[in-house]
């Protein structure tokens, strides 16, 4: 039986109507046209999913989107303001954290997470946080560096 | 330099879209009135398919149709072409089975196509896939290389006797034996080179949309080259000309060579959208991509080298079978053949080589390029080979290739596996390598790891590769099927910003940007204002796409001799502008003056006049600024290098860090900095994988055991160190940019540097030989073994 879901995502009202077993990524890219979410693995691994439910870093894929109603939801559409990078957007490019693009939505919503509760993080905590983030293309290096910069950014920003 | 020009680190245009969740991926893209497909699969390696029944699924409310594999054959739909025929050692063709998109009679791998359940929902799709009923007859299956050469084995086809789909040799037998008799010590090794599994970030997906009124198809796929695509799909499978079928391959989230390839569920769903009247859209879930993908490299092999008594090659005798997987995937014949053994001589002088290669059927998922394609396989066994030989010769590691390496006054070099090097300097590089690993003071070191309980080695890869593939002749001389060739067109728009239009596919490597760079640097306009269009055969007539290290190579090269072709006629319509010769124009800057002279016009005044042309010479010049050019290679490219690895091992528990990279590299020149330092990253990341972490696995009756990425190691963030990299270029001497290409470099040098940094740490052990990957069950094992 589809059921309303009402949440609020990137700062918007929205509901739509899914079935119990809908997951939240679906809710975001089929329902609410939101594809800057990916999907790139059925078992919870690549983290190309990652949004921010209540101001955590989720795997969208694992949620079931009826869990979803009433939370509030960014997604990597919601991170930059007034056509505006956010500094940690900003610092994947200026660091080339990026080829194919397509684990760039996770990998930046997961790090703004890791500097929300950790503002100075290491090379270290930076790789040991990004275990649930798969890209194939970088080698991690330029990501772990676009952090790292995203990071102190933020901390000069505030 | 040119600001934002050749050779500057400019930052990636296309990352703003990427960044801000605005890319355009395949399954980001929905048709109106779109059907959903669920494709069903054979969960057995080898089967007959006795009967079918869609009764079921039918009845499902929301389910379309279930089409099976006798609809398709009654509708006369091909099977999928081969792109490379290789001939056997008596010069027949080898076996060549058909591959129809869907199976109709014969299952040959779990995965193999069925059928396909097309419906108004993802969800329904697949709840009627689970209904569609299938019975099978199982047939004796080969899941493995040693199982398919088994005596009396079963037979994948019954065309292929032994399951040997070639038996195939290069080189000069009798002068390689000749070699070996001669040889006062002679070093041999066995190597396994595991099987891979590609895993792009982003799964394949695939829309199929039909215009009955213009009888016009259109397929968005995810694809590197949307062009041999169309060419391959239209020509061979769906009898559809080119100028009615278009062929869209968006942003693409990354390939390594896995989405090349014309595979079943393009042709599916557009034959499918066709005969429903609706757009059908299949996207492949990760679990379905380990099964449908192709997968890379398994390989065989046993090799010797003959040597001197002063450690000098004499000669390579190379034995390999190669899995070819169920069918013969689009490059599957050519990986372990051309784009192989014609590696073979390395950077060395080995004056005599033979090499004999038996493509192999098994009942597995077809296995065709995968990141490097066929050089990673000879450089890890010819660099395993080599240590092997400096430890028989009793030399260094490095003195041993230096020794044998060819010199830099020795191009070109003629290698007795058919290929031409046209430039190089090995040595150079190495020295670069040696000075920024710190290699001498590696034993400081190895004592640092020992105080805290770790084994710690060091190893070394100096490879070399094939890369801009490829020249047409040459490649149809030895079996392609296609041209390989690539086109660019520059339009110069009427207000100056320039649109570029590419058969070069981007799906992570930057173009838009490197492009771009290049018509700065040729036309001096703004970076900003150009635009590079590809991926789509409705708006880029021709190419053939993304592979083999050729963007730059090739598809850059076509771009450049384009521009050249603008500069020319530019410099024609400022002669008229300024009243004077054209030979007294000077192009620079974006300006077109008159030499000696301040009399000028801007590059934008010229464009402006080519399209409003009332003061125009019209009589001898046709009006508007676009020009097209074909560029095919005279020659491969010869990217090589010398990477050097430090590991630390826990003999505890066999784990296995790689503590420290170092590459330098000769891609010839560069056209992006930062961008090539990237792409050498991420190879060298999955040339650690495969050392390290990846293996795909059978079991014997070939079920699929490493079928998801819980059971598939992808290498993780906290598995990779920081690396160290640099080039040591010698410009390519027969293209007009002197690039060589640097894609698939890091999967190529980096396995043989980590394992012999492994067996170089298990040494004190006697550990010679460690297959790939080197698990911390494998090294611990092998350290248990040899403590006893």
């Amino acid at each position: 039986m589809p059921t309303k879901v009402s949440l609020m995502l990137n700062g918007e009202a929205v509901s739509a109507e899914v079935d119990a077993r809908t997951l939240l990524v679906e809710l975001i890219r089929d329902k609410f046209a939101r594809t800057g979410t990916h999907v790139g693995c059925d078992t919870s691994q690549c983290g190309a999913c990652v949004v921010h439910v209540n101001g955590r870093s989720v795997k969208s894929c694992t949620m079931l989107a009826l869990q979803a109603d009433g939370a509030d939801i960014t997604t990597i559409e919601g991170v930059a303001s007034n056509g505006e990078l956010h500094p940690m957007q900003a610092a994947f490019r200026e660091h080339h954290g990026l080829q194919c693009g397509y684990c760039t939505p996770g990998m930046i919503m997961s790090a703004l997470d890791l500097v929300k509760n950790n503002p100075d993080p290491d090379d270290r905590e930076i790789r040991e946080w990004l275990e649930g983030n798969l890209c194939r293309c970088t080698g991690y290096q330029n990501i772990v560096r676009a952090v790292k910069a995203g990071a102190e950014a933020m901390r000069s920003g505030e | 330099m040119t600001k934002n020009g050749m050779g500057a680190a400019v930052l990636r245009k296309e990352d703003y879209r990427f960044i801000t969740g605005g890319g355009h991926y395949v399954d980001d893209i929905n048709r109106p009135n779109q059907l959903y497909a669920y494709i069903v699969r054979s969960p057995l390696a080898h089967a007959r398919i006795t009967a079918v029944h869609t009764a079921d699924a039918l009845a499902v409310p929301g389910v379309v149709a279930v089409l099976t594999g006798a609809d398709m054959a009654a509708d006369g739909i091909g099977g999928l072409p081969c792109g490379w025929g290789i001939h056997n050692k008596d010069g027949s063709p080898m076996a060549e089975p058909g591959h129809p998109p869907l199976a109709a009679d014969t299952v040959h791998h779990v995965g193999d196509q069925v059928a396909v359940v097309l419906a108004t929902s993802k969800a329904v799709a697949r709840d009627a896939g689970e209904l569609v009923g299938v019975d099978y007859e199982e047939l004796p299956a080969v899941a493995s290389l040693e199982m398919a050469s088994a005596p009396g084995a079963p037979l994948v086809w019954e065309e292929a006797p032994g399951n040997i789909c070639f038996d195939w040799e290069i080189g000069d037998r009798a002068a390689t034996e000749a070699a070996f008799a001669a040889a006062k010590q002679v070093a041999s090794i066995d190597v396994v080179n595991n099987r891979l599994i590609a895993n792009a970030m982003e799964p394949r997906a695939a829309i199929g949309e039909y215009d009955p009124g213009m009888d016009e198809h259109t397929l968005y796929t995810t694809s590197q080259n949307p062009h041999v695509i169309r060419l391959l799909m239209g020509a061979f499978v769906m009898g559809i000309p080119e100028h009615k079928l278009r062929v869209i391959a968006p942003d693409v989230g990354g390939g390594f060579g896995s989405k090349i390839f014309h595979y079943a569920e393009e042709a599916i769903v557009l034959w499918a959208a066709k005969k429903v009247k609706r757009p059908v859209k299949w996207t492949a879930d990760r679990s379905e991509s380990f099964i449908s993908d192709a997968h890379g490299r398994d390989h065989i092999t046993h090799a010797e080298m003959a040597m001197d008594e002063n450690g000098i090659f004499l000669g390579l005798k190379v034995s390999t079978r190669a899995n070819l997987g169920a069918y013969l995937s689009t490059f599957g014949p050519s990986v372990p053949t051309y784009l192989y053994a014609t590696l073979l001589a390395g950077t060395y002088r080995t004056p005599a080589i033979y090499a004999e290669v038996k493509g192999m059927f098994t009942n597995t998922v077809p296995v065709d390029a995968y990141r490097g394609a066929g050089r990673p396989e000879a450089s890890y066994l010819l660099e395993r080979l080599v240590d092997r030989a400096a430890k028989v010769a009793g030399l260094d590691p490095i003195e041993i290739r230096r020794r044998n390496f060819i010199q830099p006054d020795e191009f070109p070099y003629q290698t007795p596996v058919a290929l031409e090097y046209d430039t190089g300097d090995y040595g150079a590089a190495v020295d670069k390598a040696l000075a920024l690993g710190d290699w001498d003071n590696f034993a400081q070191r190895k004592e640092e790891s020992a105080a805290r309980g770790k084994l710690r080695g060091i190893g070394v890869s100096t490879y070399i590769e094939a890369c801009g593939i490829a020249p047409s002749n040459v490649a149809g001389a030895l079996g392609a099927r296609a041209g390989l060739y690539e086109a660019g067109t520059v339009r110069v728009n009427p207000t100056g910003s320039v649109t570029v239009l590419t058969g070069s596919h981007s799906h992570g490597q930057g173009h838009e940007t490197t492009f771009a760079q290049l018509v700065t640097e040729a036309l001096g306009v703004d970076f900003d204002s150009v635009e590079i269009v590809h991926g789509d055969t409705g708006k880029v007539p021709f190419g053939m796409g993304t592979y083999g290290s050729r963007s730059a190579a090739v598809g850059g090269v076509a771009l450049v001799n384009a521009l050249e072709k603008i500069r020319t006629k530019a410099r024609k319509i400022a002669a008229h502008l300024l009243e004077a010769s054209e030979d007294d124009i000077e192009f620079k800057d974006g300006k077109l003056t008159v030499a000696g002279t301040d009399r000028e016009v801007a590059f934008g005044e010229v464009a402006m006049a080519a399209y409003v042309p009332h003061n125009y010479p019209l009589e001898t010049l046709e009006p508007g600024l676009e020009e097209t050019a074909f560029y095919d290679p005279k020659n491969f490219t010869f990217p090589a290098g010398c990477h050097i690895c430090e590991v630390e091992i826990d003999p505890e528990t066999g784990v296995v860090n790689v503590v420290r990279f170092t590459a330098a590299d000769d891609f010839g020149r560069v056209i992006n900095p930062m961008i090539v330092e990237g792409q050498v990253h991420g190879g060298v990341a999955q040339g650690i994988g495969q050392a390290l972490y990846e293996q795909c696995i059978y079991d014997d009756s070939g079920q699929l055991l490493s079928g998801s990425l819980m059971d598939y190691c992808l290498p993780k963030a906290d598995n990779i160190p920081d690396f160290d990299v640099t080039t040591n270029v010698t410009p390519c001497t027969h293209n007009v940019l002197g690039v060589k290409g640097c894609g698939e470099a890091g999967a190529i040098g980096a396995p043989p540097a980590v394992i012999n940094a492994v067996v170089n740490a298990l040494a004190e052990y006697g550990i010679d030989d460690m297959p790939m990957p080197a698990t911390p069950e494998r090294v611990w094992q092998a350290i248990q073994s040899a403590s006893k």
